[in-house]
């Protein structure tokens, strides 16, 4: 079957299969490697993007679910050539040891921050709840997401 | 890696009446998608094998919670993150806010739905337990017109529902009392896990007397989530912490857990005591007659 959808404000359409996974539809066929695949059992969240404007498990979605919707990966947090906020927290705060769960926090993140600009550590744990980090470096992990809360960029409003 | 079966046919449904003419189309070997966080897992390891699926997810005339009458109304597919930051619904019953925290994780809850976690009808499903302590109702609909079904009605055993082929659960209604409080008790062995047991309760206090009061319990096979032999005890009585044991030790004896991985039985019978009776205490203490 055709399935088109935008992607980091592209319009891609592509032929795959009714079954196909939508992680595997974005890394295989689309071929943007960012997201990565992990437990496959929707509890590791390493595959987490943004469908329509929310964070969501890449693995437990058919691309086919995705069809004519806005799809925001990792790849398109960074916007004319600056880093997202979240991406220079986590190089700023040594937010990742393997690198592996990375984009799926990131991705959830921006979101969080997206939703609460001033987030308390309670707030920014219970939001990545959903994902694991195998190297257990969550402390970083919440510290990069705080970097980012206080380092917002320009065009951001910081409440 | 797993991957589902091979898929014939993938539908978008356009109303819940294209939805049931597609299900009538297909026949037994077609399911319905909404959040699918239960059947695409299912579907990776081959334990469903459903030869179309038909996405309901564009029916907005299921996204709405309101309220009716003397019911709140929440439609099939309202994700579980909409029930969690509901006012309406917590200004009724904080029940559903409690409840809804613990269930999965915050990713998991944009997607999952009311609807799909009913009809998914996992015995440790904590909607369920919510749903069974307030005893609400929900609408199935097919070609031939609707029905409502108590939820103390919808559970023939653990994953199976009155909801037939060529049918759709459309809605879940709770009937409003005024005054009452209600609380969620839930053990899991990490957060966004399945309950190892989990319990969710209202109570109405008039006049220094229960006059009404619900309890339903996941993931302890209590017959359709509930135990009415301890609401029955505690209906009419003054809320004394003496009949609120009495009450809660009612309603693990009510259950029958069975060991596994999240525990041994006699374990999950004393937390369905203990939960029970916690759970009692804050809905008696935030009831407004209390």
């Amino acid at each position: 079957m055709q399935v088109t959808m935008t992607i980091n404000g592209e319009s891609v359409t592509k032929e795959c299969e009714p079954r196909t996974l939508l992680v595997h539809f974005i890394r295989d066929i689309v071929g943007l490697r960012g997201t990565h695949w992990g437990c496959d059992t929707s509890n590791c969240g390493t595959c987490v993007l943004w469908v329509d404007g929310e964070p969501v498990k890449s693995c437990t979605m058919l691309a086919a679910m995705a069809d004519g919707r806005e799809v925001r990966t990792v790849e398109g947090l960074e916007q004319n050539g600056q880093l997202d906020p979240i991406q220079e927290g986590f190089r700023e705060c040594h937010g990742l040891q393997c690198g592996f769960c990375t984009p799926g926090m990131m991705m959830t993140g921006r979101w969080i921050l997206d939703n609460n600009p001033n987030p308390s550590e309670e707030e920014i744990r219970e939001g990545i709840s959903g994902q694991l980090c195998r190297c257990t470096g969550y402390h970083n992990i919440v510290k990069s997401i705080q970097w980012a809360a206080e380092h917002p960029a320009e065009n951001e409003v910081k409440a | 890696m797993q991957t589902p079966a091979p898929l014939e046919e993938y539908v978008r449904a356009t109303s819940v009446a294209d939805a049931i003419a597609q299900l009538e189309k297909y026949g037994e070997d077609a399911r319905l998608v909404a959040g699918g966080h239960s059947l695409i897992p299912m579907m990776r390891l081959r334990l469903a094998r459903p030869e179309a699926l038909i996405d309901i997810n564009d029916l907005d005339e299921l996204k709405s919670i309101k309220v009716e009458g003397n019911e709140i109304v929440i439609g099939a597919m309202v994700r579980h993150r909409e029930v969690l930051d509901s006012p309406l619904l917590f200004e009724h019953y904080p029940i559903f806010r409690e409840c809804e925290k613990v269930i999965a994780d915050p990713v998991v809850r944009n997607r999952g739905t009311v609807g799909g976690s009913y009809c998914q009808a996992d015995p440790s499903e904590d909607l369920s337990a919510l749903g069974s302590a307030l005893r609400g109702s929900v609408v199935i609909q097919n070609s031939t017109g609707t029905r409502t079904v108590p939820m103390r009605e919808f559970h023939f055993g653990p994953y199976m529902t009155q909801v037939g082929d060529g049918e759709i659960l459309t809605e879940v209604r709770f009937p409003i009392r005024p005054g009452a409080g209600s609380a969620y008790e839930k053990v899991e062995r990490r957060v966004g896990d399945w309950a190892v047991t989990s319990v969710g309760t209202f109570v109405v206090v008039k006049n220094g007397v229960v006059e009404d009061c619900g309890i339903g319990l996941a993931a302890v096979g209590a017959e359709h989530f509930c135990v009415p032999a301890a609401e029955e005890f505690l209906i009419g009585k003054a809320p004394t912490e003496e009949n609120l044991v009495q009450a809660a030790t009612l309603a693990a004896e009510g259950c029958n857990p069975s060991s596994d991985q999240r525990g041994p039985a006699d374990y999950k019978k004393h937390l369905a005591k203990e939960l029970t009776l916690r759970a009692l205490r804050r809905s008696v203490q935030s009831s407004q007659g209390a």
